[in-house]
């Protein structure tokens, strides 16, 4: 596990001296703490951690830098349920920079982000939302004069962690779907040398990038993260996992048609093409917009929007993609079907060739009628001389 | 269409051709064998089940049923059996007669390409009759087993490492490592649900050939892998049909004893 360096713990008030100023009682301080603790995935001691962290640490710098993106990870973001986590990045964590919420612009915008990055150099976090376009020298996502490639590699230098936020940013989302135009690439193909964090989803939930933040926060270190770069405490498992409609799926009772009786019952949407069991997110635990619903509650199925690739996966009401390199509605069923009925017309137009090719060797050969009485002489005599 | 004049086993002489019969496959070979195409054939049947499972109208609560996680099960036990077998024929390889040794599987010698051609020639495009000097399997066939065991392998792997994140088990989590190769879990099933087509399309071209082999050349491929013989020309013994590397040292069976008559 990556142990990142405290900032440095002088002058200013404390996270929790913050939010008191702030007019949060310490009741529901203490409810903010247990409810992060659980999302983390703390054990009930872990609470106390949590606590003593934000009490005695001081707001984190952040430089929060947008690309190729929707801003819709900013939108979750700000939306999480608990007004706490939307005050204690925008004022406690504290954006440095980020073109979407700052107030300043232009030139006072270039200069908060370069001050920032040289006083607080080796401290501050930098958080990206959106891929970094390659292609053509980068010309298709320019700020301030620069490319993004630019802006991205000079702000991971001075920092100490890199969060990239959504699906653009961990694995280049759908304008990184096929062709690729601009050569949309993901932070971490961009950046070495630095611990990144993929917060995997079209957008994330809310609550999840909350969670991640008051990780770092609280911690000083880096989440435990999966193969592909993810925390663990969100994505370790399936939808399919906690989906709350598993026990159709196990029963084999399946969704036919979006309109069909099994819709109205409620069954598994396997075969409507969700892409639950092979998709790791929370959505099924956390759920959306303050926990009142997800896709599949709500009677979608999943689309695997917290996976790399998932727009070239599609389409998404269709269980197995569409087989690369052939026609848009083209599976692996039609092509094995077409590739297994060649073959059984190769045989049986083989076996025709060889009853005519090999009618010589085909059959019964002089000598070896059942009726020819005694057994040729030849054969036992020569076969023992040889052993 | 007149065969060639050498070997005295195909030429419609007015004797019989004379055979002798060799101890082949051992009964590990055959076991592995059979084994394997039985989990094959289930692994098919119950992949298929998990790709396409069949519509089922009922108004019953999903409690009663859990006919598709038993299904989902039968695949993942019988995956275990399969890739233990599949470890076993590699072990056997190492210690089998020369029919099973594992250099057969790999091209190491130009002459076993010189024999790939001459299958090409007589048993495809059957432009000549002259017989291959082979008693295990020929030398195009052993290059093909060899590409099954690396589909095997894919199999095995593209399948623990799905499999990986619904065991507790650690064999499984051997096979994570997978998973960023494929970008995900959903690249690794869409390739493992290919590579079945593959075992489909394997099976009927190895069932075809051994039909094929039985019925022409009469040296009883198709119950060699019952019990073990196979009845080739004397001749065929002497050449390299053996093998194309230095014997094993367990010295084969049929040299030790003659057959019972
Ligand atoms: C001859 C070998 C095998 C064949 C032909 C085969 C075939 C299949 C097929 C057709 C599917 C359905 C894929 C889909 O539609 O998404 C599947 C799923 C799967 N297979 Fe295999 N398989 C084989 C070996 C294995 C092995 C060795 C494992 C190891 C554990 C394995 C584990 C899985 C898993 C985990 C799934 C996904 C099941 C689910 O999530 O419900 N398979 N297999
Ligand atoms: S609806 Fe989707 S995630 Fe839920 S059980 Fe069915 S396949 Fe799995
Ligand atoms: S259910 Fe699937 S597609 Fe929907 S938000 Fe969750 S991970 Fe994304």
């Amino acid at each position: 596990m990556n142990l990142l360096e405290s900032p440095p713990q002088t002058g200013g008030p404390t996270i929790w001296e913050e939010m008191r100023a702030r007019g949060v009682s310490r009741r529901d301080f203490i409810k903010f703490c247990t409810w992060m603790s659980a999302y983390l995935g703390l054990e009930a001691s872990g609470v106390a951690d949590v606590v003593k962290a934000l009490e005695k640490k001081r707001r984190l710098p952040v430089v929060w830098l947008h690309f190729q993106e929707c801003t819709c990870c900013s939108e979750s973001f700000i939306r999480s349920s608990h007004p706490i986590v939307a005050d204690i990045l925008l004022d406690k964590v504290s954006l440095d920079y980020t073109e979407t919420l700052q107030a300043a612009a232009g030139f006072q915008a270039e200069e908060c982000l370069h001050r920032t990055m040289k006083e607080r150099r080796g401290e501050y976090l930098l958080m990206v939302e959106g891929s970094v376009p390659m292609a053509d020298e980068g010309i298709y996502c320019v700020i301030g004069g620069r490319t993004a490639l630019d802006i991205v590699q000079e702000a991971a230098d001075g920092a100490k962690a890199v969060v990239a936020w959504g699906n653009c940013a961990c694995a280049g989302c759908v304008q990184a779907a096929k062709p690729n135009p601009t050569r949309a690439t993901p932070i971490h193909k961009v950046i070495t040398g630095k611990p990144i964090i993929n917060v995997q989803g079209c957008p994330p939930i809310g609550e999840v990038m909350a969670g991640v933040v008051v990780h770092l926060l609280a911690f000083d270190r880096i989440p435990q993260l999966d193969a592909l770069g993810r925390p663990k405490a969100f994505y370790s498992r399936r939808v399919h996992d906690t989906c709350y409609r598993r026990p159709y799926y196990d029963a084999g009772l399946f969704v036919e048609s979006f309109d069909d009786e099994n819709a109205r019952r409620g069954f598994c949407l396997y075969k409507m093409g969700c892409r639950g069991p092979t998709t790791y997110n929370s959505c099924g635990v956390m759920r959306w917009n303050n926990g009142v619903s997800y896709p599949i509650q709500s009677g979608h199925g999943c689309i695997g929007c917290s996976e790399a690739g998932f727009w070239d996966n599609g389409p998404f009401y269709q269980r197995l993609a569409s087989f690369p390199g052939f026609g848009i509605e083209t599976t692996a069923d039609q092509i094995g079907l077409a590739v297994g009925a060649a073959t059984i017309a190769g045989a049986a137009a083989h076996a025709v060739l060889t009853n005519v090719r090999k009618q010589h060797e085909i059959g019964e050969h002089p000598g070896e009628s059942a009726s020819l009485a005694p057994p040729p002489a030849v054969a036992e005599p020569d076969d023992q001389a040889k052993e | 269409m007149t065969p060639e004049a050498s070997p005295a086993a195909l030429s419609p002489a007015a004797a019989a051709p004379v055979f002798k019969r060799v101890y082949v496959w051992e009964l590990p070979v055959r076991l592995y064998h059979w084994l394997n195409a039985l989990c094959v054939l289930v692994l098919i049947v119950t992949g298929l089940l998990i790709a396409h499972p069949p519509a089922i109208t009922s108004a019953s609560e999903a409690s009663f049923s859990y006919w598709f996680g038993v299904n989902r099960f039968i695949h993942f036990a019988t995956a275990y059996v399969f890739v233990f077998n599949f470890a076993f024929r590699i072990y056997w390889g190492f210690v089998g007669n020369q029919f099973s040794d594992w250099r057969n599987f790999l091209p190491l010698r130009r002459a076993q390409f010189r024999q790939v051609r001459a299958v090409l020639r007589v048993d495809v495009l059957q432009t000549t009759n002259k017989p291959i000097d082979a008693v295990g399997h020929n030398a195009l066939a052993y290059f093909t087993y060899f590409a099954m065991f690396l589909v095997f392998l894919f199999q095995v792997v593209s399948g623990f490492a799905m499999y990986a994140s619904m065991s507790q088990a650690w064999f499984p989590q051997l096979f994570r490592w997978a998973v960023p190769l494929f970008g995900g879990d959903y690249g690794l099933r869409q390739w493992h649900y290919m590579a079945m087509w593959f075992f489909i399309v394997f099976t009927i071209v190895h069932v075809y050939l051994v039909f094929y082999h039985d019925y022409v050349e009469g040296h009883g491929v198709m119950s060699s892998m019952v019990g073990g013989w196979k009845f080739v020309h004397p001749g065929t013994l002497k050449g390299n049909g053996r093998s194309w590397f230095p014997l094993s040292p367990k010295p084969p069976r049929n040299d030790v004893k003659p057959p019972p008559r």
